[in-house]
């Protein structure tokens, strides 16, 4: 579509937003901060960032009237972090109703002497499923940085990948056009950058 | 499982990186952009650029920096150095920092932590802290960028490591003064006394000289990062090559991805 931005990244109020641009911009694709509906509903391609809480993540969408044209959507969208967190039912932290377009519970990492959080650094996946998402990912480290995780026993069906932190977790979920992952690819060195093509060219 | 992290600690005075010995006679070693892309090629895991002129001056960082490093380099990094207030934070991390360190403000004022907590959350607030043995236990020093401005903090070192997770920190950074730039190891001792009361990451810094002491203090002190700075920037250790002897010790290190090819 000529004039359509092949990403727009969701203005939620986040402060990874401009790391996220320019992870793009240094694939060379252009991508534009929107928190405008029809510009986030034209888009090829969404991503929805987010660092901080869930509750300031939701009241975020709300307060910009995004939370119709964001679980309408029919392209691939990627949360990211937060941004995935929001995409599934639940999220412990301040007891908050998320997106709900991934079937799912975001519950809090438990801390041990050897488990300390939040979870913050480089950590491994398990695929679990097969995705066009994760080609040539399966041995990569990501960098993390969250305190609450997805359950993987809430979404048994929608997880593609898992991580462990104490306890495993859900690092990497889809459901048709939505995925979300945990750890920020716009951070994650080459295999975030390799993730981030994969998107682009689902 | 969580890798331990290898963090390049990059000075920065007036816009270029430098390095004194034991906090003096500061030399420019070299542009930060140059630095930051080749440690994050080499597989540094993350990396600090602490302003060391933006305290003591009382003024905060210059964010034109920031973005520059934000928009080359694809690894986190970490900002310290004249960080007082939350706008001054969120100025530094809407401009691509993943998390900011603060060191002397927050002993000036400790709320400063807690605000920063509930601004960004946790996860973005380190707190730094200089600490230098005397014969009644290790103390805090604060405005430490410049020998002139240095003063005690009238604090123990574990209280106030205490008192910062209770008031929010996400993360601590524990360099040992009498340990830094001289390369003898990492202050093991002080080091396991501050993991034994430290529930969030500990980040060691201050004295590494050779690969072992890495090993040491990750093993022995169970810290979840090390931090240097003349080691990595003379080339006296190379990072592919630390995080290799790391690997046969037996320490989870994220290799990178030469290594992952050649173990393919």
């Amino acid at each position: 579509m000529p004039g359509t931005a092949p990403v727009v990244i969701v203005a939620n109020g986040g402060s990874n937003i401009n790391s996220v641009r320019w992870a793009l911009k240094r694939l060379g694709v252009d991508s534009r901060l929107s928190d405008r509906p029809e510009q986030i509903a034209s888009a090829a391609r969404v991503i929805l960032p987010g660092v901080g809480a869930a509750p300031a993540g939701m009241s975020a969408l709300q307060r910009r009237e995004l939370i119709d044209c964001v679980t309408s959507l029919q392209q691939p969208v990627l949360g990211v972090c937060l941004g995935m967190q929001l995409l599934f039912e639940h999220s412990e932290e301040g007891d908050t109703p998320g997106l709900g377009v991934i079937p799912g519970r975001v519950e809090k990492l438990s801390e041990s002497p050897q488990v300390r959080v939040p979870h913050m650094g480089w950590n491994r996946l398990q695929l679990v499923a097969d995705d066009p998402l994760l080609a040539g990912l399966s041995s990569a480290w990501f960098y993390f940085v969250h305190g609450y995780a997805v359950n993987p026993a809430s979404t048994v069906e929608h997880a593609l990948a898992l991580s462990q932190h104490g306890r495993e977790f859900v690092a990497v979920a889809r459901k048709e056009n939505f995925y979300g992952v945990q750890f920020h690819p716009e951070k994650s060195a080459a295999a975030g950058a390799r993730l981030l093509k994969n998107f682009l060219e689902l | 499982m969580l890798a331990k992290r290898l963090i390049p600690c990059l000075d920065v005075a007036n816009g270029q990186v430098v390095k004194g010995v034991r906090f003096r006679d500061h030399q420019v070693v070299g542009d930060i952009i140059e630095l930051a892309q080749r440690y994050a090629e080499q597989g540094a895991d993350e990396l600090v650029f602490y302003d060391i002129t933006a305290s003591p001056q009382r003024r905060s960082v210059d964010t034109r920096w920031v973005e520059r490093i934000a928009a080359a380099i694809d690894i986190p990094f970490c900002v310290a150095g004249g960080i007082a207030d939350v706008e001054s934070a969120r100025r530094v991390l809407y401009s691509g920092a993943d998390k900011i360190s603060i060191n002397s403000p927050a002993l000036l004022r400790p709320t400063l932590i807690t605000e920063l907590a509930e601004a960004f959350g946790s996860q973005c607030v380190v707190v730094g802290i200089d600490s230098l043995g005397t014969p009644a236990g290790y103390r805090v020093k604060q405005l430490t960028g410049q020998p002139d401005s240095m003063q005690d903090a009238n604090r123990d070192t574990l209280d106030w490591i205490s008192e910062a997770q209770q008031r929010g920190a996400g993360e601590i950074v524990l360099n040992c003064m009498d340990a830094d730039g001289v390369r003898q190891g990492y202050h093991l001792n002080h080091l396991q006394q501050a993991r034994a009361i430290c529930a969030v990451p500990l980040i060691a810094s201050g004295g590494a000289g050779t690969a072992q002491h890495f090993v040491d203090v990750f093993q022995q002190a169970d810290v979840d990062g090390a931090l240097a700075a003349s080691v990595f920037h003379s080339g006296q250790i190379e990072i592919p090559a630390l995080k290799a002897h790391l690997h046969r010790a037996g320490v989870p290190v994220r290799l990178t991805r030469n290594r992952q090819c050649q173990n393919a």
